[in-house]
């Protein structure tokens, strides 16, 4: 069985055409002013799906968990969760919680009586709120911390409370906004996984808001990338990567050599690109468009070989001069500039230990790729 | 991001800015009255203006508090801002609990104690009360006033300024003339503001202090007050309230100005 | 001749050292002045007079220049001196016991303190919040707006109180005019005249550390209590009014210390009739000339403030911490 990527999901209700949607973004518009931050937008998440928001900064995907949460209202649209429309609820009454970005931990509390908060709300008999707390210090494994304020803790502990105070109430919904943006890169990475297991074991739908591709790339069943107030594509991660829906989402995610050109001559999905100074790609991928049509070839820098020799028998190969070479220690990155000045990215994976064929800076080298390597965009 | 500012919040605000200027609007308007009768209006006149220059002890009176407003805030304000300095960069010396003591208390201290203190230290030593002693307790009361505002402005100064320069080769005393002080600048001079206003306001401490001669405008005011209110009292008070009001305004709209002027450069800058 | 260049060299570089260190001791000189003479001021016009309060509140009124006896000078010797010393007795503070007026006074005026600063914080709070709350464009402006009558003198602005509380007062014409009262009010010359004139002046200094301390709390904080199932109200309670204690508790003791010893206030809108502290004071040293008296008045009421100041100097320690 072939698949995009290197995963297979199992779970995967947007491909059920039966399936129940769980949160619905119906044609919701949201303006500040004269300011559009989210524009005409719909979106649908599942139960149980761990779902992210990815876009730059100002985007409009923080206004989306805002009004998630009932910190905005929507100007125009309406927004559902399991079925019911949450247009006038305030933030207090509605079965969803959200991490803050800040953590927004109350400095006046110990951790033990941020995470009771909530519970004490709902009117939750005692020894049930001491128990549930015992459990979430459990879970996030701060049981020693529970008397400490919020300023005697490490970033990471602080993130850690944010995420027990709002599970405790076992919400339909968890929002979380930049969850990990606050920690060191390592502590991050860590921290992503945690995440994920913790998902799972309560099973409960997250909607996570992210600038960082790869942060949504490892924790995300689907992605929407949203740009100007607008989605530009929900996806897995695999197929955002590998099977783009436009130049912005193949931009946006990842490193990526773009060719511009014209169809030159196609059939059943394979065509012959004329990308110009005598350079012609040919592509597996080329869908549905006709001859003549101008299109962006797409493709991936580790999906480019180069080599000092002319690959035998390669379908694609062009000739360049090696540029700049970086030494990642896993990969090296060549950028091989073409005869017409284009500058192309290609990476390899340091398989092994010792290399047959190096080059070095000025090397006269050829880049090349197998036909189904790259994608055809008309957007 | 956008706070909820409600309808309750604005009243509020509404309420309270008519509850502190009412007042001294109306203080203003019935300086232009025409008749004698304070609080009933008889026509706009300015004639008690007119009188107030013509009152030889009100403009004697006016001429001591500015001369001695003008020396007690100068001198305050640089003695406030060295306690400034010592309270900020020096953190461990002997007596340095004692000496912020110093400094914080006469903000609260009521007047009639300072000013008992002050006059009886004046006797001790056998300084006759007049405008000497009166400058003399203004510096000591309004210099905490001035130390706080600087302070609190020192506090988050940029210490790494100073590091750059020396590092580049300026001796501390340069240093903290060519960096320091600029940097902290506005923040002195509204401690030399706020410290000229406090003396042009005192009544209890320059009533214990001051002696024959050196009678200020809050202490005519006030000894024409216990006779009465007049509309000349009113007009003394618009005179002096459009005074600081101008140079509060004028202040503020400058440095609005050089803080657009600031920004303008800065996004010009980013463009590039 | 590169031997030479090598002395000069290192000559100029010794010279260069020995510049340094008279740079370095300058600046450490320097450095002492910056303290020795604030303190030295502090010390001869803020401390010793207290020292001489407390002397001359163990003296008796003379009918001199100055007015009180012993002087506690060195005219007659260090004998004489101590001679003098053994006149000093506690009479006036016994004398402040057996008056009742005396008592009444500093009690009266701890409970008008009292009931002003709860007023004053009760005025204060909600502007306080309005402002912080307020979009950050304008609240520059309002800042400006609440401290520009405190530039405005405290004098005037008690003074003004005058022409409308006062029978034929504008309050008065104006509740006479709507036909809410049927009688003038009497208001100048009570309590209620005190409680509004010290609401009115302490009221910017009840409002900016409020300010101060609400501006600086994080919205995020209310909307996670509102996202875990907190109401406004509750919220307020909850999370925003603990958390500007340390504001509240600032503004309290900037109203309440100084109103404890106010005179202007109670002397402009009080009349005759009320009675604080302050006013005491001021009539004994200046109706009675009795030095001795209104010094032992003066020292009991500092006694009374000492620990409200020292919380005072606490509260501003704490922020300056928090600032850096």
């Amino acid at each position: 069985m072939k698949s995009l990527g290197s995963i297979r999901r199992d779970f995967a209700p947007w491909n059920d055409p039966n399936a129940k949607p769980y949160i619905q973004f119906d044609n919701v518009t949201k303006k500040f002013g004269d300011f559009t931050a989210v524009n005409n937008l719909s979106l649908t998440i599942f139960e149980r799906e761990f779902f992210a928001l990815l876009g730059a900064s100002g985007c409009g995907k923080s206004t989306l968990l805002r009004m998630l949460a009932g910190f905005e209202e929507p100007t125009a649209g309406r927004i559902l969760l399991d079925g019911q429309d949450l247009r006038g609820i305030p933030p207090y009454r509605r079965p969803v919680n959200m991490m803050f970005q800040s953590y927004a931990l109350f400095p006046h509390m110990t951790v033990e009586n941020n995470i009771a908060f909530g519970l004490k709300q709902d009117g939750m008999p005692k020894p049930e709120i001491a128990a549930r707390v015992a459990e979430m210090l459990k879970l996030v494994k701060l049981e020693q911390f529970a008397k400490r304020k919020p300023h005697q803790l490490s970033g990471g502990q602080r993130q850690r409370v944010a995420l027990a105070r709002s599970v405790a109430k076992r919400p339909k919904v968890l929002l979380l906004d930049e969850p990990l943006g606050a920690l060191d890169k390592k502590l991050r990475e860590e921290t992503q996984f945690e995440l994920m297991d913790l998902q799972q074991s309560l099973g409960l739908t997250f909607v996570v808001v992210t600038h960082d591709q790869e942060e949504a790339m490892t924790m995300a069943d689907r992605i929407a990338i949203i740009d100007k107030g607008e989605v530009m594509q929900v996806a897995t991660p695999a197929e955002v990567y590998e099977a783009p829906g436009s130049r912005f989402v193949a931009g946006f995610v990842g490193n990526v050599n773009m060719f511009e050109g014209r169809i030159a001559r196609g059939e059943a999905g394979s065509a012959s690109i004329d990308a110009g100074n005598g350079i012609t790609i040919r592509t597996d991928n080329a869908g549905n468009a006709a001859a003549g049509t101008a299109v962006t070839f797409a493709i991936r820098p580790e999906k480019i070989k180069v080599s000092s020799a002319k690959p035998a028998g390669a379908v694609n190969a062009i000739e360049g001069e090696v540029y700049d070479i970086a030494y990642l220690g896993d990969m090296t990155v060549y950028h091989v500039r073409l005869d017409d000045g284009q500058v192309v990215r290609a990476s390899t994976m340091n398989a092994a230990r010792i290399t047959e064929d190096p080059l070095s800076w000025n090397d006269r080298a050829w880049v090349s790729f197998r036909p189904d390597a790259g994608v055809v965009l008309t957007r | 991001m956008n706070t909820t500012w409600s309808r309750f919040n604005i009243t509020s605000i509404v309420l309270g800015f008519a509850f502190l200027y009412l007042p001294i609007v109306l203080l203003i308007v019935f300086s232009f009255n025409e008749s004698k009768l304070v609080t009933v209006w008889g026509g706009f006149s300015t004639k008690w203006y007119v009188s107030l220059f013509h009152n030889q002890g009100l403009m004697d009176a006016t001429w001591v508090t500015a001369r001695v407003g003008v020396i007690s805030a100068t001198v305050a304000t640089v003695l406030g801002t060295l306690a400034a300095l010592t309270l900020t960069r020096y953190t461990r010396f002997k007596g340095r609990m004692l000496f912020s003591g110093m400094v914080f208390a006469p903000l609260v201290m009521p007047e009639v104690i300072t000013g008992l203190s002050l006059l009886l230290l004046f006797v001790a030593v056998g300084l006759d009360r007049g405008f000497l002693t009166v400058t003399l307790a203004h510096i000591t009361f309004t210099m905490c006033f001035v130390a706080v505002v600087v302070q609190s402005r020192l506090i988050s100064f940029d210490r790494s300024l100073e590091e750059a320069a020396m590092d580049l080769g300026a001796p501390p005393v340069k240093t903290f003339f060519q960096i320091t002080l600029p940097v902290i600048m506005p923040a002195i001079i509204s401690g030399w503001m706020l410290a000229f206003t406090l003396s042009l306001d005192d009544l209890v401490i320059a009533s214990f202090t001051s002696g024959p001669g050196a009678t200020t405008l809050p202490m005519k005011i006030y000894s024409q007050v216990r006779l009465g209110v007049t509309p000349e009292i009113n007009a003394a008070c618009t005179i002096l309230i459009a005074v600081v009001a101008v140079g509060v305004i004028v202040a503020s709209l400058a440095n609005k100005r050089r803080e657009v002027q600031r920004q303008r450069d800065e996004r010009a800058a980013q463009r590039g | 001749m590169s031997n030479a260049a090598v002395t000069t060299a290192t000559s100029s570089r010794a010279t260069d050292a020995g510049k340094s260190a008279l740079a370095r001791l300058g600046a450490a000189f320097v450095g002492r002045l910056v303290i020795i003479i604030p303190y030295l001021w502090l010390l001869f016009f803020f401390l010793i007079p207290f020292v001489i309060v407390f002397k001359i509140s163990l003296s008796q009124t003379a009918i001199a220049m100055p007015p009180y006896t012993p002087a506690l000078d060195f005219r007659d010797g260090i004998s004489g001196f101590f001679a003098q010393l053994r006149q000093l007795s506690v009479d006036n503070y016994t004398w402040l016991t057996q008056d009742a007026l005396y008592f009444n006074a500093y009690v009266t005026s701890l409970i008008i303190a009292a009931i002003s600063t709860v007023l004053t914080l009760l005025v204060g709070y909600p502007i306080a919040y309005g402002m912080a709350r307020a979009p950050a464009t304008i609240r520059p402006t309002l800042l400006m707006l609440v401290i520009l009558p405190f530039w405005t003198s405290f004098l005037i602005r008690v003074y003004a109180w005058i022409g409308i509380l006062k029978p034929e007062g504008l309050l008065n014409q104006m509740l006479l005019a709507t036909g809410i009262i049927s009688q003038p009010l009497i208001i100048l010359n009570t309590y209620t005249a005190i409680f509004i004139g010290i609401v009115y002046s302490y009221l910017p200094f009840m409002v900016l550390p409020l300010y101060s301390s609400l501006e600086k709390m994080d919205y995020s904080l209310i909307e996670a209590a509102k996202d875990l199932g907190c109401p406004p109200t509750s919220a307020f309670w909850k999370i925003t009014f603990p958390l500007s204690l340390p504001g509240v508790i600032a503004g309290c003791l900037l109203v309440f210390i100084p109103a404890v010893g106010e005179f202007v206030i109670p002397d402009l809108l009080g009349g005759s009739q009320t009675l604080m502290i302050g006013k005491t004071l001021w009539n004994e040293f200046f109706a009675n000339r009795d030095w001795p008296v209104s010094s032992a008045v003066a020292v009991i009421l500092l006694l009374l403030l000492t620990v409200p100041i020292m919380l005072f100097q606490q509260a501003q320690a704490r922020a300056q911490e928090q600032d850096k």
